[in-house]
């Protein structure tokens, strides 16, 4: 079977254009996806990478909004190049029909495609489905987003070692700025390359190259718009139309996870529970009756969203004082609720961070049930699924 | 000399990747899921090069058959689909309601409305774009074209 490609303006010049934007943009998305690991602490999962994690260091509390940046960019800016993978993917596609070659290392670098565009388009579609609360691939997405990553970083490396002599010099073989002042009745094809990309017999063109880059770029500010508003707070969250974090419920922001989600019996978290700090346990009052610390803290999530908030409570050094380990070496949360998230462990800078709080009260009232009542923990720049809610106990270590 | 030099990358490659599936292999508990993933991996792939890209290829095509105009529709058809289809593959969990019993439970909220916003902003993508071309068409005949 031959099949005849009729686009006109396919070519190694285009090509390299998508490249060159995508050997920029997926480095950010790799290194702030890796990041989001160390930000989880010694609670990531899964939880045994080997060799295959950045450096450990203990995440920071300062800038409050780190995780949100990192976070927002890793999914933000995921979403953006979806277009341009799209775009890239169309722009090469003749070579997967082309016969393969009898040389055995061709073959082989061929072969590692299957890494390449398996990994990416993998990456893709679990993380799409995990921000969107889809679990139709009932599998961990943690543990298969963090290895299908390296699946792709393989693939990548290598492509980007073997192609990046072609790409200089397919960018080379035009001008940009000249590109993008050809209109349509001057466009014609690039001459013809060994590597097949272009149309022996195109049709006539029906788009320019610049009409080309303007619907990719187009298609990237369409996603961006429609995914920058679950990082922002008041009314341009709803600019996010397609996103569940587009939405709050009226005079609200968003949570993790509501209290019915969380399967905790109102019991206990009413007027019998108490904070047990190990020596000592505090009543609800009696925290409220604390030197009290108000702080402006994002809540940022793994899936990319995230919103500031003022946060009122009892500072995490002072009741590690109180529990008479002044001086921590880290700490253990865990809440009233079962399941993954229940416990979180804690650093000794992220305790005695003076802006991490047990708090109680947000935007001037009581939490609310599915803000945590009676109390949760807010640590500036903690992913927010380790930001506890319906705190049951904090463990200081000594 | 160069042979050697790539054959090493390639070696490395997948020596990389091999070692980053030992991170599912690590857990036991993640053993039962392999399947799943491998399927996942390989779908992604062949549900782009052999049904996507045929599908928008074909589609592609039969904008040939489009009436000739003075201003050719053929861009004023391609732009709103690909903005159709690419927000359709992106927002697809909301906009066909899966998943929506852990979307309840994480945020409170449903995806009802998903639907429809997206029906409206295709009709969005598609107005503007019929509104470029009369335009375009009203300027080529005042211009006397």
């Amino acid at each position: 079977m031959r099949i005849r490609w009729r686009s006109p303006i396919r070519g190694p010049w285009l090509t390299s254009v998508f490249g060159l934007v995508l050997l920029c943009a997926l480095p950010v998305v790799i290194v702030t996806g890796l990041l989001d690991r160390v930000a989880y602490g010694s609670g990531a999962i899964p939880a045994d990478v080997g060799a295959l994690h950045l450096p450990r260091f203990d995440w920071p509390t300062r800038p409050a909004w780190l995780f949100r940046l990192t976070q927002g960019l890793h999914v933000g800016l995921g979403i953006v190049l979806v277009p341009v993978v799209l775009a890239k993917l169309w722009s090469v596609i003749p070579k997967l029909f082309v016969r393969p070659d009898r040389n055995l290392l061709k073959l082989a670098e061929r072969a590692t495609l299957v890494l390449l565009v398996g990994g990416i388009l993998f990456e893709i579609v679990t993380g799409l489905l995990n921000i969107q609360y889809d679990y139709v691939f009932g599998f961990s997405f943690y543990a298969a987003h963090y290895a299908g990553a390296w699946v792709f970083i393989a693939g990548f490396v290598l492509h980007v070692v073997l192609k990046l002599p072609t790409m200089v010099r397919s960018l080379r073989s035009r001008s940009l700025r000249a590109e993008l002042r050809t209109p349509l009745a001057a466009t014609v094809p690039e001459p013809p390359d060994e590597g097949g990309l272009v149309a022996p017999e195109p049709d006539p063109p029906t788009m320019s190259r610049r009409g080309a880059l303007a619907l990719v770029g187009g298609g990237a500010v369409l996603l961006a718009g429609l995914t920058v508003g679950q990082t922002l707070d008041g009314p341009l969250r709803a600019t996010a139309l397609l996103l569940p974090r587009g939405r709050t419920a009226p005079g609200d922001f968003p949570v993790n996870r509501t209290f019915v989600a969380s399967g905790i019996s109102p019991d206990a978290v009413g007027a019998g529970w108490s904070l047990d700090l190990g020596a000592v346990r505090l009543t609800r009052d009696e925290l409220a009756a604390l030197p009290q610390h108000t702080a402006d803290l994002p809540i940022a999530c793994v899936e990319g969203w995230s919103t500031q908030q003022t946060w009122t409570g009892v500072r995490l050094r002072d009741l590690a004082s109180l529990a008479g380990v002044p001086d921590p070496a880290g700490a253990t949360v865990r809440s009233v609720e079962d399941g993954p998230f229940a416990r979180a462990a804690l650093t000794a800078g992220q305790v005695l961070a003076p802006d991490s709080l047990l708090a109680l009260r947000v935007n001037g009232s009581d939490l609310t049930p599915d803000h945590g009542y009676p109390a949760r923990v807010i640590v500036p720049a903690l992913p927010g699924v380790h930001c506890t809610k319906w705190v049951a106990a904090i463990g200081f270590d000594r | 000399m160069r042979a050697v030099v790539r054959a090493v990358g390639v070696l490395g490659c997948v020596a990389l990747a091999g070692y980053a599936a030992t991170i599912i292999l690590r857990d036991p508990t993640l053993h039962p899921s392999i399947p799943g993933m491998l399927i996942w991996f390989a779908g992604a792939l062949l549900l782009h090069d052999l049904v996507l890209f045929p599908l928008y290829a074909a589609a592609d095509r039969a904008l040939a058959l489009l009436p000739a105009t003075r201003v050719p529709l053929v861009n004023h058809v391609r732009v709103p689909l690909l903005g159709a289809g690419l927000t359709f593959l992106v927002f697809l969990p909301g906009i066909v309601r899966q998943g929506e019993p852990v979307v309840l439970g994480a945020s409170g909220l449903g995806q009802e409305p998903f639907l429809a916003r997206w029906l409206w902003l295709v009709a969005a993508m598609v107005a503007v774009s019929a509104l470029v071309w009369v335009v375009r068409v009203t300027r080529r005949s005042a211009a006397g074209g």
